[in-house]
C-alpha cells in the first residue's frame, strides 16, 4: 500500500534531533506513543491511514457509537468559525452491532489500539452498550461521552450534572468486564468541571477526557439565520485549547494521579507538550485532522523532540510538570542548576533557564 | 489513493468571475481522474482558517518543465478562497488529493451530454477529453446567470462536437437557463448519457428531465465540507442505494459523483423519516 507523504503536506521535517521516550501509561495501558486521535474526528481510523501509519501514534479514539443505526442531524452541519468550527453531526453512525462487526474488527486487524467511544440518550442504553462490548475485545479502553451537546434529550445533557453523570459511569461499570479502564469525556459548559470529574471517579472512572467542545452558535448575517440547521453547535479547534488547558490544570491540582487524556485545539506539539504539563497523560488530536490529515503523526514527531530539547528522557516525566513548586531563584552570584529533573542530563543553568522559558512564537 | 503534499502556485490567471489557479502537485496530477477533487490548506500551520476548501480539479499535466501539475477554477466568494486567488508564483500551498469518486466512464462509444453551470464546468474539461479519447460523441450545454459567470466556453467548443450556450440575461448564447435546452439536445445527439456539475438546483431539475426521457445521469454535487477525506460527516445528503434503502452518506467519499436517479434532491438539507437511522417519529 502507498501511503501519503507525512507531514503538513512537505517533507520539511527538520533535521533529526534527540527525541524523548514516547512510551506512555494511560490508566495501566501502555502506549506507544501519548498522542490519539479525537472521537469523531478520525471515524473509525481506516479513512486516515492513507495519510499516516495509525498504529504508530498511540491509539484511536472512535467515534462515539450509539446502540442503533443513526441518521443525524439535518445539514449544514458545520460552520468554520475563527480558529475553530462548530458541528451539529447529531451522532450519525452505524450501531454498535455494524461498528464491532465491521469498523472494531478492522481496527484488530490494523494492530491499531483502540479506545471505544460509546454515547447513549438514557442510562440504560449506556449500560447496554457496555454490555455489547464486554465479550468483543480488541480495545483498551471504554471512553464515555457523556457530554455531547448535539443531541436532543429533553434538553439533559448527563455531563452537567454531577449525579446524572455518576448514573451512566455506573451503568457502565457495572455492565462492562471490570478491567477496561473506563474514562468520562467531561464537558466544560459546567460550573465547576472539578465537581464533575470528583463524580465520575467515585462512580467508578479509571479517568476522565477533557474536554468536549463548548456549546456555540453562528447566525448567517447574509440569510440573517443561524448557520446550522441545528441551530446551536459544538465549537471545537484551536479555540478552545485555553479553556482546555485550564480544564485538564484544575482537574489534575485537585487529584494528582487521576490519568487525563487532553482534548481540545491540539494543532502541533508545541499545543500537546502544554497539556502534559496541566496534567495529561495522553493528548488526543480532533479538528486539526480537518486541516491536516497527517496531524497525529507530525505532532507527535514535534512532540518528542521538544521533550527531548527540555531535558527529559522521557515524555511521562513530563506530564503535570506546570503544577511544580516555584524554580529555585537563580542570581548571578548564585549558579546553582535549577531544578532538573532526574536524569536529565547536567547541563549550563543558562541554557536550561532558556529551554524553560521556551516561548510559543 | 490520495497524497497530502506541498504544492507550489504557477500562476493566478482571470477567467471572467473566477479565478484559475496553476499549482504544482506531485503525484496527485498524475493520478487523477476526471470528476476528483482536491483540497487546499488555507494558510500554514497559524492560520485562522483551519478549514481546507475543496475544489473540482479542472485540468491536469503529468509531465512538464514542473513535473506534475494540476489547475483549479476559484470563486473568490469567502475570504479563504479570496485568499488563494491572492497567491504568487513560488508561494507553498498544503494540497490533498485525488479525492472523490471519479465520473463512471461508460466502456463502449456511446453519446455523452455534458452540463455546466458556473463554474461547475470546470471538471468537464478532463471528462470531455476522457470522453473523446474513448471514442463518445461529446456535447457540451453550460450556462449561467450571466457571461461573466461561464467558464471555458472556447476551450469546451474545442473538446465537443457542438456547445449550447445559456444566459439568463441573454449576454450570451441563447436566453435561459441550460434545463430550457437539456431535451432538445439530449434527442438531437441521441445522448446515453448525461454528466452535469453546478448548483444542486440545476442538479435537481437536469435529474427530473433525464428521469423522464431514461438516460442515464451522474451528478458532481456539491455539499459543503470539513474534511474532504470522509471523516467529518458534514458532506451527507440523503441517497438511495442499490437495496432501495435512503441513507445519508458522504459527498466527499462515496461522492461526489452521484446518480441523479439517486439523490433523493428534494430531501437535501433533511433527513428523511424513511432514511436509514432517522429518529422515530415521537
Amino acid at each position: 500500500m502507498t501511503r501519503a507523504i507525512i507531514g503538513y503536506g512537505g517533507t520539511d521535517r527538520g533535521p533529526v534531533g534527540a527525541r524523548a521516550d514516547m512510551t506512555t501509561d494511560l490508566a495501566g495501558i501502555e502506549l506507544p506513543s501519548p498522542i490519539l486521535t479525537a472521537s469523531g474526528c478520525a471515524a473509525s481510523g481506516k479513512e486516515l491511514d492513507a495519510y499516516f501509519d495509525i498504529t504508530a501514534i498511540g491509539g484511536v479514539i472512535t467515534k462515539s457509537i450509539m446502540l442503533k443505526p443513526r441518521a443525524g442531524r439535518a445539514t449544514p452541519r458545520m460552520a468554520e468559525t475563527p480558529s475553530g468550527m462548530l458541528n451539529s453531526i447529531g451522532l450519525q453512525g452505524p450501531g454498535i452491532e455494524a461498528f464491532i462487526e465491521e469498523d472494531l474488527a478492522w481496527l484488530e486487524s490494523r494492530g491499531a489500539r483502540t479506545i471505544v467511544s460509546i454515547a447513549g440518550e438514557t442510562v440504560d442504553e449506556y449500560g447496554k452498550l457496555a454490555q455489547k462490548l464486554r465479550n468483543v475485545g480488541g480495545f483498551e479502553a471504554l471512553e464515555v461521552n457523556i457530554s455531547c451537546p448535539n443531541v436532543d434529550d429533553r434538553g439533559l445533557v448527563f455531563a452537567c450534572n454531577p449525579d446524572s453523570a455518576a448514573a451512566v459511569i455506573q451503568a457502565v461499570r457495572r455492565n462492562s468486564d471490570g478491567r477496561t479502564p473506563i474514562f468520562a469525556k467531561l464537558s466544560p459548559d459546567v460550573t465547576s468541571i472539578v465537581e464533575i470529574a470528583e463524580s465520575v471517579v467515585r462512580a467508578g472512572a479509571a479517568g476522565v477526557t477533557l474536554i468536549n467542545t463548548l456549546l456555540g452558535m453562528v447566525i448567517d448575517t447574509g440569510t440573517m439565520r443561524p448557520a446550522l440547521a441545528g441551530l446551536t453547535g459544538g465549537l471545537s479547534g484551536p479555540a478552545i485549547r485555553p479553556v482546555a488547558v485550564r480544564c485538564i490544570f484544575q482537574v489534575r491540582q485537585a487529584f494528582p494521579s487521576l490519568p487525563i487524556i487532553g482534548a481540545g485545539g491540539v494543532r502541533t506539539g508545541n499545543d500537546a507538550l502544554e497539556f502534559l504539563l496541566a496534567g495529561a497523560s495522553a493528548v488526543s488530536v480532533g479538528t486539526s485532522i480537518f486541516n491536516d490529515p497527517s496531524a497525529p503523526m507530525r505532532i507527535h514527531d514535534e512532540l518528542a523532540r521538544l521533550v527531548a530539547e527540555r531535558g527529559f528522557a522521557r515524555v511521562s516525566d513530563i506530564v503535570g510538570h506546570a503544577h511544580r513548586e516555584r524554580d529555585a531563584i537563580v542570581t548571578e552570584a548564585q549558579a546553582d542548576p535549577v531544578e532538573s529533573p532526574e536524569g536529565a542530563p547536567a547541563s549550563d543553568p543558562d541554557d536550561e533557564l532558556s529551554a524553560w522559558d521556551f516561548v510559543r512564537e | 489513493m490520495p497524497h497530502q503534499v506541498m504544492g507550489e502556485a504557477l500562476d493566478v490567471r482571470r477567467a471572467g468571475s473566477y479565478f484559475v489557479l496553476s499549482l504544482t502537485a506531485p503525484g496527485i496530477s498524475e493520478d487523477a481522474r476526471p470528476g476528483q477533487f482536491v483540497t487546499v490548506a488555507i494558510g500554514g500551520l497559524e492560520s485562522s482558517m483551519l478549514l481546507r476548501r475543496a475544489f473540482a480539479i479542472h485540468r491536469v499535466q503529468s509531465r512538464g518543465v514542473y513535473g506534475g501539475t494540476l489547475e483549479i477554477a476559484v470563486s473568490p466568494h469567502g475570504l479563504g478562497s479570496r485568499w488563494l486567488t491572492e497567491r504568487r508564483r513560488h508561494d507553498q500551498l498544503s494540497i490533498v488529493g485525488p479525492l472523490g469518486k471519479p465520473f463512471s466512464i461508460p466502456s463502449r462509444r456511446v453519446s455523452c451530454v455534458l452540463v455546466g453551470g458556473g463554474y461547475g464546468s470546470a471538471p468537464l474539461f478532463m471528462l470531455a477529453e476522457h470522453l473523446r479519447d474513448n471514442g463518445c460523441r461529446v456535447d457540451v450545454l453550460i450556462g449561467a446567470s450571466t457571461e461573466e459567470k461561464l467558464f471555458g466556453v472556447l476551450d469546451l467548443k474545442r473538446l465537443s462536437s457542438s456547445i449550447t450556450v445559456t444566459t439568463e440575461d441573454g449576454s450570451s448564447g441563447e436566453t435561459g437557463r441550460v434545463t430550457d435546452r437539456l431535451a432538445e439536445l439530449i434527442d438531437r445527439s441521441s445522448a446515453d448519457i448525461v454528466y452535469a456539475c453546478g448548483p444542486m438546483g440545476m442538479l435537481s431539475a437536469i435529474s427530473a428531465i433525464t428521469a423522464k426521457r431514461r438516460v442515464f445521469t451522474q451528478c458532481s454535487v456539491e455539499e459543503s465540507m470539513a474534511c474532504g477525506i470522509g471523516v467529518c460527516m458534514t458532506c451527507v445528503l440523503p441517497v438511495i442505494g442499490d437495496d432501495g434503502v435512503t441513507r445519508m452518506v458522504r459527498s466527499c467519499v462515496e461522492g461526489p459523483t452521484m446518480r441523479g436517479d439517486r439523490v433523493r434532491w428534494a430531501d437535501v438539507g433533511t433527513i428523511p423519516a424513511d432514511a436509514w437511522g432517522a429518529a422515530e417519529a415521537p
